[in-house]
């Protein structure tokens, strides 16, 4: 039975890059910090405090909005969102809507993210984050009290909503990877950092209710938490049970999607305009500044690599996909030139070093290359000895494999390494010179039958114990023959 | 003469001039606050021993030469929703009855290094909500006229101490008419600027984008001095109007073209009309041009008016849950939505009706219906008033359509309470300044002159405020 799935994202992302606050000039540098120590009268909500616009989130949220290919109105507004809820000092979250007029920063994107596909972009626009709720433990169901950490209150965050446009949850993965990837690349989310990236998504099938998820922890869960709800609904629906419109919660521990605890009936927020915050009039003069200003993007910057460096577009790919990988790149470029050779070294062969559990994201705190030893300087010395034949790749391999657990600098090794094969040879000699002495008979037959100098080998490589390379030890084996 | 009932000006001349000390000055009005303040009860919180080092650290900068401030030695009472640093702002509300703001309002900061003192926090309405100052926790406070009488609202605390002669000046926050009512109902000047002329940073929201501080005082003359300290734009208030901070002064001018609302006029009390008129007359002796104006959208100002106001509150007001700050409310055995409801049961019967009202207006599917539709009468009105300003300097009509009524009088009757602010509400919901000076007396009870003018036009307001006070020469305190 061919089920049709529909599955939208809200994505929101922290301005990490802002400095500040969205309406204070508290740090944006809030993890790690006692709880309540990273907040000032505006943020915490006291009576009497005005919200002041930050700008820089302002220029951030344009970035992302071009980035996307979303249209700008000719002037933002903030609106506020009235619930009650304990981790917001105000009870109420100043946000973006656009039911009455467009007021979020961006509308009607386009993003393109692999294998030719794109996704629509409703929405982009500027909110703010609420305190944080520390359960006493660990757990809404069992604490008898909570604790509220506002230091994360009033964080810029951009909330990125797509139309229902996914089919399949490995195309929102592709998706969220390269809006990591374009985040990334602005500088204005540190992606790594815990809870800067999150995602709700809403799937449906075969037309029927909509169901959000919400609580995904990390990207990477989205694709398994989709799966998880698609599976559900497909068996609600051959067991035809309806599914609800409802939200669910992901559960981190169980991989399951559940029921939300308490009830979220339809809530009225009651959404009218900021009256503190005067319209920011866009126009076209910002909108070309944002242009002017904006850092490569990754469709850019793979475009680059594939005119100006000669790289394929499968290697290009590989490296925008991640700016780690991409910087890491350029920086190896910047030491010694060769494009085509480092591309390589770093996709194909240094990749394999990397710890499989980081190149899943599920530990995505780290960077991709924090536990290998080896810098641009190591794969560029790589490069350039390879370029130079002063070792062969066979070689190079074998010293990439020892440099990224010591730091070690590939020539350096080198140097080391042709040193211990004249050793080797010395060694070759001697273990030959011997079997020829032991087996003079094989000798003699060996001089008119060229197959028996297979069996010398074999009496070198046992009395090396395996050790020599069998190659080297059958050419040595037949100079001998000939000079005797 | 005792030195309490001296102008801003003297005070600050008499004190430079070491005439008499600022220390004098101080005790001389706290002792004036001990025996009138049982009558009129204008105050919720007195700073006098804090009052008093600030006098004696301000007579010895003077002994030693120093620089002294434009307002050196001013007595000022501040209604209590203006945060004052480590001095209780509780506005009125069991909400904050023992709320210490953390930071100064922008506009305590500039009068304090002005040189002000302040003497105390004024009573008012309930977080400002109300024309009469009984919607207080702290009680009603009293007209210094006719102490049976109520002192109107919601600055009732500052009107009432600058007519009882309790302080020099004082501010207060005008959303509808907070600063102009009790200015009129107590015989003194109050002043509401144009929207965005003084920061509203620290001043506790009720209705964000009608309200302003403002200045209230004996004279046009003190009410200028203040301003000329409080205005000017604010980095930590984005509605503040980026410009060069202005200077007003008071000039003799003559020839100002002024309309009358007929309108204001005619839906007055005859007492009060008859006042108006007779303004309009000495105006018109001072070479002034009045003539008859029609405000039509006058009929729809107090249903847009209650319907921004009330909306803006039940969002500004959402914040008083008793969490992060409140009163003794012992959480175990609630959930949060319990806990918000039986905490939130504690604010006064308007604050609740008025939380009540906007939260209906607001709500989903009625938007259009109401809200917007407050806003398009906001842009009627202020295209109608841009009209008129193109004909003339100001409009002039009555402050209060009534006389200060007795205290209890209306206060069982919400609408009959509401529409009261009919007059003032106009220059909220435009945006423009309005001013209230003392007119005289109807029935031995102050009736108040409204002049309005466009945005910004602040200087040919005081003016003709100054022109119709000197010329007018009304009386200017009470016996008590
Ligand atoms: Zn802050």
């Amino acid at each position: 039975m061919a089920t049709t799935t529909k599955i939208g994202l809200e994505i929101h992302c922290q301005l990490t890059g802002a400095k500040s606050k969205l309406f204070c000039r508290c740090s944006s540098d809030y993890r790690g910090k006692a709880p309540n120590a990273n907040i000032c009268p505006i943020c915490a909500g006291l009576p009497g405090t005005l919200p002041l616009l930050n700008q820089k989130t302002v220029e951030f949220a344009a970035m992302i909005t071009l980035a996307l290919g979303c249209k700008f109105p000719d002037d933002i507004a903030f609106y506020r969102k009235n619930y009650f809820y304990p981790d917001l000092p105000k009870n109420f979250q100043l946000t973006q809507y656009n039911a009455y007029s467009i007021t979020s920063i961006g509308v009607d994107g386009k993003l393109e993210y692999g294998n030719g596909k794109d996704a629509r972009i409703r929405r982009v626009q500027l909110e703010e984050d609420p305190g944080r709720l520390v359960y006493a433990s660990g757990s809404m169901d069992t604490s008898v009290y909570v604790l509220i950490d506002y230091n994360r209150a009033g964080m810029p965050l951009v909330e990125i909503v797509t139309e229902p446009d996914f089919a399949d949850p490995k195309d929102v993965r592709m998706f969220l990877d390269k809006i990591t990837s374009i985040i990334e690349h602005l500088g204005v989310c540190d992606t790594k950092l815990e809870g800067s990236v999150r995602c709700d998504a809403n799937v449906s099938i075969d037309g029927g209710n909509k169901v959000e998820i919400k609580n995904i922890s990390s990207f990477a869960d989205v694709e398994k938490a989709l799966r998880y709800e698609i599976t559900r609904q497909r068996t609600m629906a051959s067991r035809e049970i309806q599914v609800r419109s409802e939200t669910r919660h992901w559960d981190d521990a169980r991989k399951v999607t559940k029921e939300s605890r308490t009830k979220e009936e339809e809530q009225d927020y009651r959404y009218f305009p900021e009256p503190d915050i005067p319209m920011v009039l866009l126009g076209s003069e910002f909108v070309s500044f944002i242009r002017q200003s904006m850092p490569e993007l990754p469709d850019t910057r793979k475009e680059r690599f594939m005119s100006k460096y000669g790289l394929s577009a499968h290697i290009a790919q590989v490296l925008i996909g991640n700016k780690e990988l991409a910087d890491f790149f350029e920086s190896t470029l910047m030491i010694y030139l060769s494009p085509k050779e480092i591309a390589n070294w770093i996709v194909t062969d240094l990749m394999s070093f990397v710890d499989e559990r980081q190149k899943k994201e599920e530990d995505k705190q780290h960077l991709l290359f924090a536990g290998l030893k080896v810098g641009p300087e190591h794969i560029a010395d790589l490069a350039r000895l390879v370029d130079q034949e002063t070792i062969n790749r066979a070689t190079a391999k074998q010293i990439l494999g020892q440099i990224v657990r010591t730091g070690e600098m590939p020539s350096a090794l080198a140097k080391k390494m042709h040193a211990s094969r004249i050793d080797d040879a010395s060694v070759l000699a001697q273990a030959v010179q011997s079997v020829f002495q032991m087996e003079q008979a094989a000798v003699h037959d060996a001089r008119r039958n060229a197959n028996v100098a297979n069996f010398l080998l074999g009496k070198v490589m046992k009395i090396t114990k395996g050790t020599a390379d069998p190659k080297i030890a059958l050419e040595m084996i037949q100079k001998k023959l000939k000079e005797d | 003469m005792p030195l309490y009932t001296l102008e801003a000006g003297q005070v600050v001349e008499g004190i430079k001039n070491r005439e008499f000390s600022a220390e004098e000055y101080i005790s001389q009005l706290l002792g004036r606050i001990e025996k009138v303040e049982p009558k009129v009860n204008a105050f919720v919180t007195l700073n006098k021993e804090e009052g008093l080092n600030r006098a004696r650290m301000l007579d010895k900068k003077i002994r030693d030469g120093e620089q002294s401030g434009p307002l050196a030695g001013v007595a000022l009472s501040i209604k209590d929703n203006i945060c004052t640093k480590g001095m209780k702002t509780t506005c009125a509300s069991k909400m904050l009855e023992s709320y210490i703001p953390a930071y100064d309002a922008t506009v305590i900061k500039r009068l304090m290094s002005a040189g002000a003192i302040i003497i105390g926090k004024a009573n008012l309405d309930e977080f400002a909500m109300g024309s009469t100052t009984e919607f207080s926790r702290h009680g009603p406070t009293r007209n210094p006229w006719d102490i049976s009488r109520v002192s109107g609202g919601s600055s009732g605390g500052s009107a009432a101490s600058v007519a009882a002669l309790e302080c020099t000046a004082s501010l207060g926050s005008d959303t509808g008419g907070s600063v102009r009512c009790p200015a009129s109902f107590c015989s003194v000047v109050g002043l509401k600027p144009t929207y965005g002329l003084v920061s509203r940073f620290g001043l506790v929201s009720y209705a964000n984008s009608l309200e302003q501080i403002g200045p209230v005082g004996r004279t046009v003359s003190d009410v200028v001095s203040i301003l000329n300290v409080i205005a000017g734009s604010d980095e930590n208030d984005h509605t503040t109007i980026n410009s060069n901070k202005p200077t007003y002064s008071l000039q003799e001018r003559k020839g100002f073209r002024a309309g009358l609302v007929m309108e204001f006029t005619e839906g007055a009390d005859p007492g009060v009309s008859k006042m108006i008129y007779n303004a309009a007359d000495t105006l018109e002796k001072q070479g002034c041009k009045c003539e008859e104006v029609s405000l039509p959208s006058v009929q729809y100002a107090l249903a847009s008016y209650y319907t921004i106001a009330t909306a803006e509150a039940s969002s500004n007001l959402a914040r008083y849950d008793n969490i992060r700050y409140g009163f003794d409310m012992n959480p175990e055995g609630y959930e949060w939505n319990s806990y918000f409801a039986k905490a939130r049961s504690n604010f006064g019967e308007e604050a609740k009706r008025r939380i009540i009202v906007g939260s209906y207006v607001l709500s989903s599917g009625y938007y259009g219906k109401y809200y917007l539709k407050a806003h398009q009468v906001r842009s009627l009105l202020k295209h109608e008033m841009e009209t008129l300003f193109k004909r003339y300097d100001v409009l002039i009509g009555p402050t209060m359509p009534i006389l200060p009524f007795k205290i209890g009088e209306r206060i069982d009757d919400p609408l009959k309470m509401y529409l009261v602010d009919i007059d003032t509400v106009v220059a909220n919901l435009t945006g423009m300044p309005a001013i209230s000076v003392p007119a005289g007396f109807a029935d031995g009870l102050p009736v108040g002159l409204q002049i309005m003018a466009d945005q910004f036009a602040e200087q040919t307001m005081l003016d003709i405020a100054y022109l119709f006070e000197q010329a007018a020469k009304v009386q200017r305190s009470p016996e008590l």
